[in-house]
């Protein structure tokens, strides 16, 4: 009796040791979100093969596991939009593919990733690791996956130091000639230009050294390699017709990033020097944001936001904002719908482009999201960047379901 | 010129009012540093957070949520909040330091950019998650935050309690004061009355179900916070804790913050 209740014991064991890697191996959390958007534009377009209205649905989903207390992680973050009309707009893109291993002195990270640089709000200047996802969201605040070895050293005193190696460049993506919000002539995708090869194309060096000590937080980060941003060069294409190339080139970017926090103001600062992209240039933000929490006792927090956004290569510069000033609200009502809104402005101070912008979101129910996102183009300049996009105000509608 | 004097003496008189309580009533303190001394040496905690919201209707919606504290000798506790519903914020993080006498340090985590974002702490009396709690409900106790007033011993559910009054002394706050029961055998807070700015009653906080882990620290399995001007309520349910779990300052950084689920 006492034999036999040994070896049960035995082979309830043996198996436990058995489906415990299995079952380990299956245990992958599963979350992500899926939305069907309506991007809806009422002015006439440029061009007679833009269309004024596009469906697409979207879906991202994220795969992760992790193991010995957590201190190892594998996630995998597939991405796929399908659009109607612009071919260029639907894309798959593995946004997240890596394998992260934790240590008490530093972290390793391996495999495809996001990482975020900065502090402003209506720019992103420093940020430089990512490939914009520039048929995505005309905010550009969606990034393409980045292939990457990325060692954080970290000090137990409060500073990190992340050394990255990034493996293989990714070119940005445009809308194709039936898409919205793109270049006039378009940009052919096709016949990107590089002013260099092979390895040194596709290997990018970047650091970056990040800090909080009491009330300020700051960085300073360099990048060695292919920028992330192209110039666009004006070319024919076979047929004669004019179109725009981008040219990628070797740059060196020394960034510097400082916030300061007081009561209800954050006072903010990103700033880069970069080389390699005709004349070295400098360009900044800097800005402010201060917000009355609890407005009226009633819950809300209501937020403004004053930024200015500089660039010493001026009109020629390649980016929508040289001289510019954004001012804007926040309204955060903390309800159990977790409503927002955040409307902006920007104008240009010598070419007085101006560009309005509303964002609204709101949860319905516990899974459900919807946002809706207005943007206008007034007064555009023809000497300014986004001259292109003059006809292209827009009404974003995205109804999304989280699981 | 002793117009002045007396208008400067009355003055002076009244900013130090709750020193001067203090002084000639130092019981509440002394109860206070008590409730403190019983709850020091936890070390570490860890526990899985539910929180359901109801509104006058009888409405519901569901948070989950996790937390981790550290303790930190000689200053404020570290923590991290980790959010898991509704799943349109899962994996956002908030990361605080507190601190007795100084503005806390607090940190967001927005998982969809992977950006890391200091955020203003004087956000104290807004409501966390659209809860009835507020950020200051929250926040790790630490002594010189309020001051402290005796009220009187009375019972409360067949406990004998101290009642005292806790005044705010951090800016931003939403309260005048609020009164506190507690269980004068235990050393533990077992009701709450807030008053708002007005010196009206807000809120009330039942606390419910104590347990006694490693012998010393009681937690509540449940707390409810209910708002009387607006018939609101929220229950918090607390789960699965874990104490001493060898949680350190890398457990509370930056880097941590970006990975936390």
């Amino acid at each position: 009796m006492n034999k036999n209740a040994m070896m049960c014991a035995q082979r309830v064991l043996f198996l436990v040791l058995i489906v415990l890697p299995v079952k380990s191996l299956l245990a992958w959390e599963v979350s992500g979100y899926s939305g069907i958007e309506s991007l809806g534009f009422w002015e006439q377009s440029l061009e007679n093969q833009q269309q004024s209205h596009y469906l697409s649905g979207v879906i991202e989903a994220e795969f992760y596991h992790e193991w010995n207390d957590g201190r190892d992680s594998l996630v995998f973050v597939p991405f796929f939009r399908g659009s109607e009309h612009d071919d260029k707009r639907t894309h798959f893109d593995i946004r997240e593919l890596n394998w992260v291993t934790v240590a008490d002195l530093w972290e390793l990270r391996v495999g495809i990733r996001k990482e975020f640089w900065g502090v402003t709000e209506s720019q992103h200047l420093i940020d430089i690791i990512n490939q914009t996802d520039c048929v995505e969201n005309s905010d550009t605040e969606d990034k393409l996956g980045q292939p990457m070895i990325n060692l954080a050293l970290i000090d137990p005193q409060g500073g990190t130091l992340d050394l990255f190696l990034l493996t293989g460049f990714r070119e940005a993506v445009f809308p194709g000639v039936q898409g919205r919000l793109r270049f006039s002539p378009r940009v052919n995708t096709e016949q990107a230009h590089y002013d260099s090869k092979g390895v040194e194309r596709h290997l990018a060096v970047a650091a970056r050294y990040v800090r909080s000590v009491d009330q300020w937080d700051f960085a300073l980060s360099f990048f060695h390699g292919t920028s992330r941003a192209p110039r666009f060069l004006r070319a024919k294409d076979y047929n004669g017709d004019d179109q725009f190339t981008a040219y990628y080139e070797q740059i060196n970017q020394a960034g510097v990033e400082l916030q300061f926090t007081e009561g209800n103001w954050l006072w903010k600062l990103e700033s880069i020097v970069r080389e390699g992209q005709g004349q070295t240039y400098f360009a900044g933000t800097g800005g402010l944001e201060y917000t009355w929490f609890n407005v009226f006792s009633g819950g809300a927090d209501f937020g403004v936001l004053v930024e200015y956004m500089y660039d010493s290569r001026g009109f020629n510069a390649p980016v929508f904002y040289q001289d510019d000033i954004m001012a804007g609200f926040r309204l955060t009502l903390n309800d159990v719908q977790s409503s927002e809104l955040l409307a902006g402005m920007v104008i240009d101070r010598r070419r007085r482009t101006q560009s309005y912008s509303i964002e609204a979101s709101r949860r319905l129910g516990d899974s459900w999201k919807m946002a809706l996102e207005l943007r206008v183009l007034t007064q555009v300049a023809e000497s300014d960047f986004s001259y292109s996009l003059r006809k292209d105000d827009q009404l974003r509608f995205e109804l999304s379901y989280h699981f | 010129m002793i117009k002045q004097l007396l208008l400067i003496a009355l003055f002076w008189v009244f900013s130090n009012a709750a020193t001067a309580i203090e002084a000639i009533n130092p019981r509440g303190l002394e109860i206070v540093t008590e409730v403190d001394r019983r709850d020091t040496g936890f070390g570490d905690v860890q526990m899985d957070m539910v929180m359901i919201l109801r509104n006058k209707s009888g409405d519901e919606s569901l948070r989950s949520l996790s937390m981790k504290t550290l303790e930190v000798v000689g200053d404020g506790d570290k923590s991290l909040t980790i959010f898991d519903r509704p799943r349109d914020i899962k994996g956002t993080a908030f990361l605080s330091f507190t601190h007795p006498l100084t503005a806390d340090e607090q940190w967001l985590y927005l998982p969809a950019l992977k950006r890391v974002k200091r955020i203003s702490s004087s956000n104290k009396s807004g409501p966390f998650l659209g809860s009835e709690y507020a950020f200051e409900d929250l926040t790790s106790f630490e002594i010189p935050k309020f001051s402290y007033r005796f009220l009187r011993e009375e019972s409360y559910q067949e406990r004998s309690c101290f009642v005292l009054e806790f005044i705010p002394q951090y800016p931003y706050s939403g309260y005048t004061r609020e009164q506190v029961w507690i269980d004068s055998e235990r050393y533990i807070p077992v009701k709450v009355d807030y008053y708002d700015r007005k010196n009206a009653l807000l809120k009330t906080l039942i606390y419910q179900g104590y347990q006694q882990y490693l012998k010393q620290f009681w937690r509540a399995d449940e707390m409810v916070m209910t708002n009387h001007q607006t018939g609101k309520s929220t229950e918090l349910i607390n789960k699965n804790y874990q104490f001493q779990q060898g949680l350190g300052g890398r457990d509370f950084d930056r880097n941590t913050l970006k990975r936390a689920r």
